[in-house]
């Protein structure tokens, strides 16, 4: 068998669909001044916005029909992802996306009423990180014999509007997932990260003596983290191939109007042949990100989904920070004011290479799985 | 559908079957890497009979019409056949500026009369092409090349030199981009394209040897050669459009080629098997972290390469940049293999000292030399350099 494994890539009617719908939407809808107007808010997105994401279904896409959602499987969120990314659009989708796969694949319909409140608008995220490290076991957090809960989660996506929180934790030295409402977590137990990327929001949480509402136990647990984590690798890798793709053109845009030495700009092989390798770079990690929209499939992920994953991940990190850090540097004095996109573009590629893991993360991961086969 | 599918399977299973008893063993001789290193008689009389046996066989054009010595089937057959002339390490099928260039050229902007003549001598090897493009002033700027030809009533009289003619010293035909008017206001108009003679009197190649220790190129002089008028394909005054069509071809930009079996196949797999044997640091090579680490590179890039392949049907996944990933396969592809051959030649210790000739040699020098013969791609053709600035003005709309 050839080390280059599964290599399918399809694109179903549905997602081609959506493509066209969420880049519409994300055009029209969002353009980067409506985003730039939420740079600094609090929530980070303009709720009118959120409300039309929910009512076009985006947050139920990779939920079965059983618990209110679209049943198109996760696969089909990566081009919603892509346009996201595109227009550097936040909103809480990655993170209540990635809580109701974390759900779904640990407690399945058991988790039918925390999860159809998701499809029908309500934010949900994960808390997984004790610490900063996207490779420790992140059970730091106990759950002890009377149902209350001690230690903190960091780095908790959108925790300020969150209207639950499904957070890792052990119980007898078995990792457990504990659903939190917004309204047992202490006032003051929230207290915000200031984030490189300002279209993203974190916080740290206290969840010391909280009592969650709910406890999901057993096997399926450090599967369902195991590959929400995966998940979350691989939609973060559509949103910066988008934003890649959107950088390159912003990149090019100015390559094609500005003069220096009375020529334009863009005619100078030294930014040239660095932008062309831009629009390579995004073009293999969208073969990546497709081909694990085609094999993540259903229930939990194959080798063949955990390798694709990686590999979005890695080729779009490498093209985002690739891009960012030349859209700064391409568009001189002008590039390096907050005025000009190169600023957002930099930002969220900081971090997004983070992300659920950075390159060094998975491509040690990668080693194994290719080369000890 | 699925009897398309199912006659597939059998062909397959027939090629292959085929191939178990028709590929010709080790002749005992080296052979070249690729068509561009074809350089002794005993080499061509090899591969010309090879290549015959397999187009006798029915296994050469397969999508090309049956009239000119085709098969007439669908290009899925021809893509069968190359993989299975890869699997089985069959020799290479050489006559490639024939097979890949010229022959999709004429079906696509030939007469009928050009096709009659030339095409079943291609796919039968009987006749051998070379390109005449490249000048020894002229490479990359194509449009500014001064090789003359002079209308002189039935026939051209041609002038000047060509250079690093692949197969040149064995070629029957050769394409030709010579200049019949050079007083035009943009170059490219003085240009004509012509299918062109090469045992005639007036024409001579050289061989020159190349980086590897091989030949395979050649300087082609001409001196007062005559050829018949008819040679010219298109107008007079529009061979650049032609030219720029072969290059598609060439670049793999347009598909229609009749083998792309025009080198010995390397894959991924065969860099790791290689790394895989060899010792570092009293360990096995593929324990170092950081070995580890550039192969999970480099087996991202093959993986890349093959998914924007597979990609490049799918509208909807093709549409943003047109042309964008079809014209990006030479700039991606022969980079990556380049550095792939070079690190594989490098990571064998001392032993990565060797080169071909020399018994110790990793595989008989088998990278070193592959390595170096891989120029052949990134040179060749059209350099990476000149692509880049291809995708960035085409795809990227980057000014000139
Ligand atoms: C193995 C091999 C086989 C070949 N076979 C044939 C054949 O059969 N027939 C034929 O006609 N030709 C053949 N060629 C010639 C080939 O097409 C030319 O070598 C090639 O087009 C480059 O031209 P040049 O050699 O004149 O280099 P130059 O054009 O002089 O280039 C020298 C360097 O300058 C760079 N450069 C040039 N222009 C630019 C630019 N605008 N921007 C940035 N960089 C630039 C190039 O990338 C290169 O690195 C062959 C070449 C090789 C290596």
């Amino acid at each position: 068998m050839s080390l280059l494994q599964n290599v399918a890539i399809s694109v179903s009617d549905e997602q081609g669909m959506l493509l066209d719908v969420a880049r519409g939407f994300v055009r029209d809808q969002t353009p980067i001044a409506a985003v730039r107007a939420q740079l600094e808010t609090e929530p980070g997105f303009d709720p009118a916005i959120w409300k039309a994401m929910v009512d076009m279904g985006w947050t139920g896409i990779a939920l079965p029909d059983s618990v209110g959602g679209a049943g198109m499987g996760v696969g089909s969120a990566v081009p919603v992802f892509e346009a996201m990314g595109g227009g550097l659009l936040g909103t809480p989708l990655l993170a209540t996306t990635l809580a109701g796969q974390l759900l779904w694949r640990a407690a399945g319909e058991g988790a039918a009423d925390w999860l159809g409140r998701l499809c029908a608008g309500s934010v949900a995220t994960v808390a997984i990180l004790d610490a900063a490290d996207w490779g420790g076991a992140n059970t730091g957090v106990r759950l002890d014999g009377q149902g209350s809960l001690t230690g903190g989660k960091r780095f908790v996506a959108d925790a300020g509007v969150a209207d639950y929180f499904v957070v890792l934790a052990s119980e007898e030295g078995a990792p457990v997932l504990a659903l939190v409402e917004r309204s047992a977590v202490q006032e003051g137990a929230i207290s915000a990260n200031v984030l490189i990327d300002l279209t993203k929001r974190a916080a740290n949480v206290d969840f010391t003596g909280v009592m969650p509402a709910e406890v999901i136990r057993g096997e399926s647990v450090s599967t369902a983290l195991r590959d929400t984590l995966l998940l979350g690798a691989l939609l973060t890798a559509a949103e910066s191939t988008g934003a890649a793709d959107r950088c390159l053109t912003s990149i090019t845009e100015y390559l094609k109007t500005r003069k220096q030495f009375g020529k334009l700009i863009g005619s100078y092989q030294a930014l040239k042949h660095p932008t062309v390798d831009i629009y390579v770079g995004m073009e293999n990690a969208r073969a990546f990100v497709y081909h694990g929209a085609t094999v993540v499939g259903e229930g939990a992920l194959s080798r063949d989904a955990e390798i694709a994953c990686r590999m979005a991940k890695v080729a779009a990190d490498d093209v985002i920070v690739f891009a960012g850090d030349r859209s700064v540097q391409f568009h001189g004095g002008f590039g390096f004011t907050w005025d000009c996109d190169s600023t957002l573009f930099i930002r969220r590629a900081q971090w997004a290479q983070q992300m659920y893991g950075g390159a060094i993360h998975h491509r040690k991961r990668l080693a194994k799985l290719l080369l000890d086969g | 559908m699925s009897d398309n599918k199912a006659a597939l399977t059998t062909f397959r299973d027939d090629v292959a079957a085929w191939m178990a008893e028709n590929v010709p063993a080790d002749p005992g001789f080296l052979l070249p890497l690729t068509f561009l290193e074809v350089g002794t008689e005993q080499q061509l009389d090899f591969l010309r009979e090879w290549q015959h046996k397999l187009w006798s066989a029915g296994y050469l054009g397969m999508h090309w019409p049956t009239e000119y010595g085709g098969q007439g089937a669908d290009p899925a057959f021809q893509y069968i056949v190359d993989k299975e002339l890869g699997r089985h390490n069959a020799p290479i099928i050489f006559n490639t500026i024939g097979l890949n260039w010229v022959g999709p050229l004429l079906l696509d902007m030939g007469t009928g009369e050009e096709k009659a003549k030339y095409i079943k001598n291609i796919l039968s090897a009987e006749e051998i092409w070379c390109q005449g493009f490249s000048e020894p002033d002229h490479g990359s700027d194509l449009g500014a090349v001064q090789t003359r030809a002079v209308r002189d009533g039935d026939e051209y009289v041609v002038n000047g030199s060509k250079i690093w003619t692949t197969l040149g010293n064995y070629a029957d035909h050769m394409i030709l981009l010579a200049r019949t008017n050079p007083n035009t206001e943009r170059k490219y108009d003085g240009l004509s394209f012509f299918l062109s003679p090469m045992k005639i009197d007036g024409v001579e190649a050289h061989p020159i040897r190349k980086v590897t220790g091989e030949y395979g190129f050649n300087q082609t002089f001409f001196t007062d050669a005559r050829i018949p008028a008819s040679c010219l394909m298109g107008d007079e005054g529009g061979g650049w459009t032609v030219a720029m069509k072969t290059l598609e071809y060439e670049r793999g930009v347009t598909a229609g080629q009749a083998s792309g079996h025009w080198g010995v196949t390397i894959q991924i797999d065969d860099m790791i098997e290689e790394l895989s044997h060899i010792e570092h640091d009293g360990a096995p090579l593929l324990a170092d972290p950081v070995v580890r680490d550039d192969l999970v590179g480099f087996i991202m890039e093959a993986k890349a390469l093959t998914l924007n392949g597979r990609r490049m049907a799918i509208p909807a996944l093709n549409s943003d940049y047109p042309m964008g990933l079809a014209l990006s396969v030479k700039y991606r592809g022969t980079e990556y293999e380049r550095r792939m051959k070079q690190y594989t030649a490098s990571k064998q210790g001392a032993q990565s000292a060797l080169y071909v000739g020399d018994d110790d040699a990793v595989r008989g020098g088998f990278w070193q030399r592959a390595y170096f013969s891989n120029f052949g791609a990134t040179i060749g053709g059209g350099t990476t350099q000149v692509q880049a600035n291809i995708i960035a003005e085409h795809v990227l709309g980057l000014p000139k």
